[in-house]
């Protein structure tokens, strides 16, 4: 049996370098809209979480620049770009 | 502003193939990549069918860093308890040309790009485009970093999520039914023991699909591909089942299960976890695919949808690497008139009607709507699974007839599901 590996020491393995800024936003006033609650299903890394208040919020270290979110919530709910050029996910494999 | 006579924004499979066909015909062509080096930010799952594109790029394959060869189709219906594998092994998978590889893509990325430079293509890294410079509604250039360059044409090879496509107004649907996410580790291990493990010789390799349980019955399934010293394990599911279809499972405790999986602890068993990564996919076909071309702009690779799932096959990279070349061909046949506008660059979908590309994805179109078929991940692999258990089963006591032993479970009901599920093949 291989060892159990969480999801966090998964994301550990990975390089990244900083951001200059966040890349996705969650837009202003859309933190309880109904589509963002998706995220936290869909994003293969756990990025997203909903707080004591119905917020949905994300932390964007580890984000793996798949799109799934923006496609899963929308551009309505999501300001979504890429991470500015050499910076976020560098993958080694692929 | 400086000008090229091409501009591709993305370093993967498809714009490196355009880049790599126009440097060849000594056009000035820039490429531009946002990550470190070309490689950096794409993902595969992954496997590369050679022989669709191996006359187009002669010369390139003999030394290209390709992982191994495939000998080995598997797929296997994984039930909840049980699993039914069906192994395909041919002579003309042994034989070169080999008709398929596992790749990664880091590795041949970098490598391909380093043939376009050879070639005389220029490369930036680091470097993400920002906008596209437009004037009276044509494409003339891009702004990346701050800085402007201008080019004839500009090939939008940047991935699923495509936001130069979009920002000419090229791109249809952002439909989630239309897009699938894939996602896996990459598990070392030494090479003596994958060739022990899956009985191969040499650089020979084995692909495996999985469905059923593994998505807990969501579209989609497992996948695992042999590479030279490491394996690819991952999963891919429909976002729109993901977001939606009960039970509601975050997408990384799939993977997770997966793993736990006896058939496949037994394989990954001390191997070591290096990389994580994740990618959307567009699966739509014919149906989400926006307009290929517009003035002084083409599409290419997944950034025009260009990637298709069959059930028996998953394919991708050569749609990205055929249409990377054909763009450079559409661009080549522009420039001899001297009209880069929608009008003289329209060649390129000609070109792409007259191959393979666009003739798979005409033959497949009902493809996604005749696979998204819920019985197909759950019901089926089930039934297959109690059928064969029956089957084999010994007993204590006398063992059953095997007319009465199928006819248990292939009941009236069953067997007129499946004739609805031949029903629906026959499209595809």
């Amino acid at each position: 049996m291989s060892e159990p590996l969480g999801l966090k020491a998964k994301l550990g393995l990975d390089v990244f370098k900083a951001y200059a800024r966040p890349h996705i936003l969650i837009k202003t006033g859309m933190e309880k809209d109904p589509r963002l609650k998706k995220a936290i299903l869909v994003c293969p890394a756990g990025l997203y979480d909903e707080n004591d208040a119905g917020e949905v919020e994300i932390s964007i270290d580890g984000c793996l620049e798949c799109g799934t979110c923006l496609l899963a919530c929308g551009s309505e709910v999501l300001d979504w770009q890429y991470p500015v050029g050499g910076t976020g996910v560098q993958f080694r494999f692929g | 502003m400086e000008k090229f006579d091409v501009i591709v924004v993305g370093a993967g499979l498809a714009g490196l193939a355009a880049a790599y066909t126009l440097a060849q015909e000594n056009l000035e062509v820039l490429v531009l990549e946002k990550g470190d080096y070309p490689g950096a930010k794409n993902v595969t799952g992954g496997r590369l069918y050679l022989h669709p594109v191996r006359e187009l790029f002669p010369g390139l394959w003999d030394k290209a860093p390709l992982e191994r060869h495939i000998v080995r189709e598997e797929v296997a219906l994984m039930a909840r308890e049980r699993s039914v594998t069906m192994s395909y092994a041919g002579s003309e998978l042994t034989q070169p040309p080999f008709p398929s590889f596992s790749i990664l893509r880091a590795k041949f990325d970098r490598w391909l790009a380093q043939q376009a430079e050879k070639k005389g293509a220029m490369l930036i890294n680091k470097s993400r485009v920002d906008e596209l410079i437009l004037e009276n509604g044509r494409v003339i250039g891009v702004r990346a970093g701050g800085d402007e360059l201008g080019a004839d044409v500009v090939i939008a090879a940047d991935g699923v999520l495509s936001f130069t496509a979009a920002m000419a107004g090229l791109r249809k649907d952002q439909d989630p039914k239309h897009f699938a996410v894939g996602f896996k580790e990459v598990i070392e291990l030494d090479r003596g023991i994958i060739e022990d493990r899956f009985g191969l010789e040499g650089d020979e390799g084995a692909a495996r699909l999985f469905m059923g349980e593994v998505t807990k019955g969501k579209f989609g399934g497992g996948f695992l591909y042999t590479n030279k010293t490491s394996l690819s394990l991952g999963i891919v599911v429909g976002i729109s089942d993901l977001m939606n279809a009960a039970p509601a499972i975050p997408a990384p405790q799939l993977l997770d299960e997966f793993k736990l999986r006896p058939e496949i602890a037994r394989l990954i068993r001390g191997g070591e976890t290096v990389e994580y990564s994740a990618h959307v996919i567009p699966e739509g076909g014919l149906k989400s695919m926006g307009r290929l071309y517009g003035d002084g702009i083409l599409v290419v690779g997944d950034a025009a949808g260009f990637s298709m799932n069959i059930g028996v096959t998953v394919r991708g990279m050569e749609y990205a690497l055929a249409s990377g070349y054909y763009a450079a061909q559409a661009v080549i046949r522009a420039r001899e008139k001297g009209d880069f506008t929608s009008a003289g660059l329209q060649v390129y979908q000609q070109i792409l009607e007259e191959s393979f590309v666009m003739k798979d994805f005409r033959n497949f179109k009902e493809s996604l709507d005749v696979l998204e078929y819920p019985p197909l991940f759950n019901h089926i692999p089930e039934l297959a699974g109690d059928l064969l258990r029956d089957l084999y089963a010994v007993g204590p006591g006398p063992k059953e007839r095997i007319y009465p032993t199928l006819r248990n479970h292939l009941t009236m009901g069953e067997i007129w599901g499946l004739i609805k599920l031949g029903r629906r093949m026959m499209k595809i």
